[in-house]
């Protein structure tokens, strides 16, 4: 065991520090405002390699680990949580997806901007009525000579509005169930393809949620992401690493969060004191520090165990649950610590509470993720008998 | 980074968890219900160089580090609690002042012993009160001629009793408050020295917590450890590599509460299927997991900082706070998995649960703790 990151890891993370703290920082409230997405930043992120970080540099990626993306992706949500979202989508699933199960062609033509951040990518998986039941969507495709014909709708969809690129998921044969669902690389422009409104949400407002519809979308047979059936295992087995990208941005929540509670709890005075002299503060700061050290250690366990080529679903899930569940719990308290500025916009910590709460849902939700652990260890108990 | 342990401390680690299971789980149950000290345990271990693991073989210890020091506690807590804090205190509290403060001749005469495990050590710093405010100590030395004259007494000390060495802490210079505090050598048998009875207590009821009184107890002079005066510093020290171990005690407990607990939900049926299928129970059972993980984790961190020299006070008071919280909750789960039956001694939880509670108070309350880490927090926030 040695915990220590190397040089290289060292780097990337200040790297990633340095920009969130110069670019982010001072404008995400700007953004949340105004329900935009910030477009400059996002170029911005390509620009430094972080839209591909787990990308081979042959295919337009910076070629880290994946201890490296996390270091950078808790800083980047450390930053501006809303804009990590993207940033996390367009590295785990869209890049990851198509590097790992693409065909050359296709990674020339789709991963190379992905990686370099001149297209922005999302993932369509969920439904209006399949959500955690993935197996039971409805979208459907079907081959018409060189082409898939997708017809369907796809439910919160990150980036709907300023993505480029998609991997969608739908049905190509209905007797097969979950073996029955392929994947397709999406480009907005296909005929047939159509962007729903967009959703008003309670945070995460500078990343763009929409619903994305398809109707008689054509999509060229090259442009199915490895087998037909194949889909679902695909699917499942990128959420692996979405789920550690997911806990990472809830990691740099729970971090930005404690860390203005922690400054404003030394500057308030009441009583003739800084509040932070009170044991009632003082305990809840400990608290959030405990829990982000100890979510902060399952997120780069469960990194460094990918990186050494081992699986990982129980330690993603471990993570995301854990890390998720600590960023609630530390933006509640943030919120309480500031009192009533806490409740305030022209604070941080409210947009920080209303941003939290989505890694509580999206990926696997808490419960997903507690049944995807239960399902393990019963397994890892029957092994050993 | 790289969290994988190396394979010394993969046999290490299997080395001891098949001792545990086979030498000590099977009679932890009996020694509890009988308030009995594990002689035979301590023997055992001290036959595999556990009652010395992070000391250098120069010493009499095994020549292993922190890291396997805190498995070692792990998984000899997993099968007797009781076990575990013997253990704990023998070696954090009782003979790593030697090995940390002590002279080459004080090493030799108390350490080798201790840590080849012929003896026994204790640390006595609590007295009736005098708990976490270690200004309120009352227990006075005062030099005369070639001795030191200790008076006052100590209270809840682990293995105070049996032990062969007591280091104590007491009073040399009254006006400095905790700072005027110093640590003597103790040894058994010296006159003036003597114990109350031994406590009735909730749980780790195989180990023996007792009251210590010193009458005019006279010691030899070169007996103070490092410095007079220097007892507070020496002991934050002390403690917070304790503090480790107390972590992994917990551990222990809550990862023997968890597996019994797992077991038994895919042995027990109700409504015609195992309770594991129930997500009631496969929710207790994840939350568990997920957070013995999460301790695992933090205990392990302060260990490899301790082993690399770094700083890892505000790790291992985490590490303490957070597994005992999250352990005696697991233990508590565990409990109520096992239904009517977890209530029974039987069944063993009932035993975890009131073994781990210790845990959330010895070595530091989890109050202490928590001001403990957020004044290092407060630290780190000036030095930005």
């Amino acid at each position: 065991m040695d915990l220590q990151l190397t040089s290289e890891q060292e780097m990337i993370r200040q790297v990633a520090r340095e920009f969130a703290d110069k670019e982010l920082l001072p404008t995400a409230a700007h953004f949340d405002e105004l329900q935009e997405f910030p477009t400059a930043l996002w170029k911005k992120l390509g620009e430094m390699g972080m839209m591909g970080l787990l990308i081979p540099e042959e295919w337009g990626g910076a070629g880290v680990d994946t201890v490296s993306y996390v270091l950078a992706l808790e800083e980047i949500a450390r930053g501006n949580p809303a804009l990590s979202t993207a940033m996390s989508v367009n590295n785990s699933l869209t890049c990851y997806g198509i590097w790992k199960f693409g065909t050359t062609e296709q990674k020339r033509k789709y991963l190379i901007p992905l990686a370099q951040g001149q297209k922005l990518g999302g993932y369509c998986l969920t439904e209006a009525e399949s959500g955690s039941d993935a197996a039971k969507m409805r979208a459907t495709a079907t081959l018409q000579g060189d082409k898939y014909l997708l017809n369907g709708s796809k439910m919160f969809i990150t980036s709907g509005i300023s993505g480029h690129i998609y991997l969608a998921f739908a049905v190509t044969d209905k007797t097969k169930g979950s073996n029955g669902i392929s994947c397709f690389i999406v480009e907005k422009s296909f005929p047939g393809f159509k962007v729903g409104k967009k959703l008003d949400k309670l945070g995460m407002r500078a990343s763009d949620t929409t619903e994305i519809i398809f109707e008689n979308c054509e999509v060229p047979v090259e442009n199915l992401l490895g087998n037909e059936g194949e889909g679902f295992k695909l699917a499942l087995q990128l959420l692996d690493g979405g789920r550690i990208g997911i806990a990472t941005q809830a990691l740099g929540i729970a971090q930005a969060a404690y860390e203005f509670a922690l400054q404003y709890a030394n500057e308030r005075q009441q009583f003739g004191h800084k509040i932070y002299d009170f044991q009632a503060i003082q305990f809840m700061v400990a608290d959030m520090a405990t829990r982000i050290e100890a979510a902060r250690l399952l997120v780069h366990k469960a990194a460094s165990q990918r990186d050494q080529g081992k699986s990982v679903g129980l330690e993603a899930s471990m993570a995301k649950l854990f890390a998720s569940e600590t960023a609630m719990k530390v933006t509640t308290d943030a919120v309480q610590i500031y009192g009533g500025y806490g409740y305030i916009k022209e604070y941080p910590v409210e947009r920080y509470f209303r941003d939290a709460k989505v890694t509580e849902i999206y990926e696997g939700t808490s419960q997903i993720q507690r049944l995807v652990i239960a399902r393990n260890l019963l397994k890892s108990l029957a092994g050993t008998h | 980074m790289d969290f994988q342990l190396s394979e010394e401390h993969q046999l290490f680690q299997n080395t001891v968890r098949d001792f545990a299971d086979k030498e000590i789980a099977p009679k932890a149950l009996y020694y509890d219900k009988n308030h009995e000290f594990p002689w035979e345990n301590i023997k055992k271990m001290a036959a595999l160089g556990l009652l010395g693991v992070p000391y250098s073989e120069e010493w009499g210890g095994a020549g292993g580090d922190t890291l396997m020091y805190a498995m070692a506690v792990e998984e000899i807590s997993r099968a007797c609690g009781s076990t575990g804090i013997i253990l704990a205190a023998h070696t954090s509290l009782g003979s790593a002042p030697f090995y940390l403060f002590g002279t080459e001749e004080q090493k030799r005469k108390y350490l080798i012993p201790l840590a080849r495990g012929e003896k026994i050590g204790a640390f006595g710093l609590s007295e009736t009160n005098a708990g976490s405010d270690a200004a309120g100590t009352r227990t006075t030395a005062v030099l005369d001629g070639d001795e030191w004259v200790i008076n006052g007494s100590k209270n809840w000390i682990t293995s105070g009793s049996l032990a062969d060495t007591v280091i104590i802490t007491a009073m040399t210079d009254k006006n400095k408050g905790a700072r005027g505090i110093s640590n003597f050598i103790i040894e058994k048998g010296t006159p003036g020295f003597t114990y109350g009875k031994n406590e009735e207590k909730m749980g780790l009821r195989a180990s023996v917590t007792s009251q210590l009184f010193f009458d005019n107890c006279r010691i030899p002079k070169e007996n103070i450890l490092g410095q007079p005066n220097d007892g507070f510093r020496q002991f934050m020290q002390i403690l917070d590599s304790g503090r480790i171990s107390i972590g992994a005690m917990a551990l222990g407990i809550a990862r023997a509460a968890y597996e019994a607990a797992l077991r038994y939900s895919t042995q027990r049926h109700q409504f015609g299927r195992p309770i594991s299928d129930f997500q009631a129970i496969q929710f207790k059972l994840a939350d568990m997991a997920t957070q013995l993980e999460a301790a695992r984790l933090l205990i392990y961190q302060s260990a490899w900082l301790k082993d690399k020299k770094l700083p890892f006070s505000k790790e291992a008071a985490m590490a303490k706070l957070f597994a005992s919280e999250v352990g005696e909750r697991a233990c508590h789960q565990a409990i109520q998995i096992h239904g009517g039956y977890g209530y029974v001694e039987e069944y063993h939880v009932e035993r975890y649960y009131r073994d781990i509670r210790l845990c959330e108070i010895g070595e530091g309350t989890s109050e202490i703790q928590r001001i403990v880490i957020a004044r290092l927090l407060l630290r780190e926030l000036k030095n930005q």
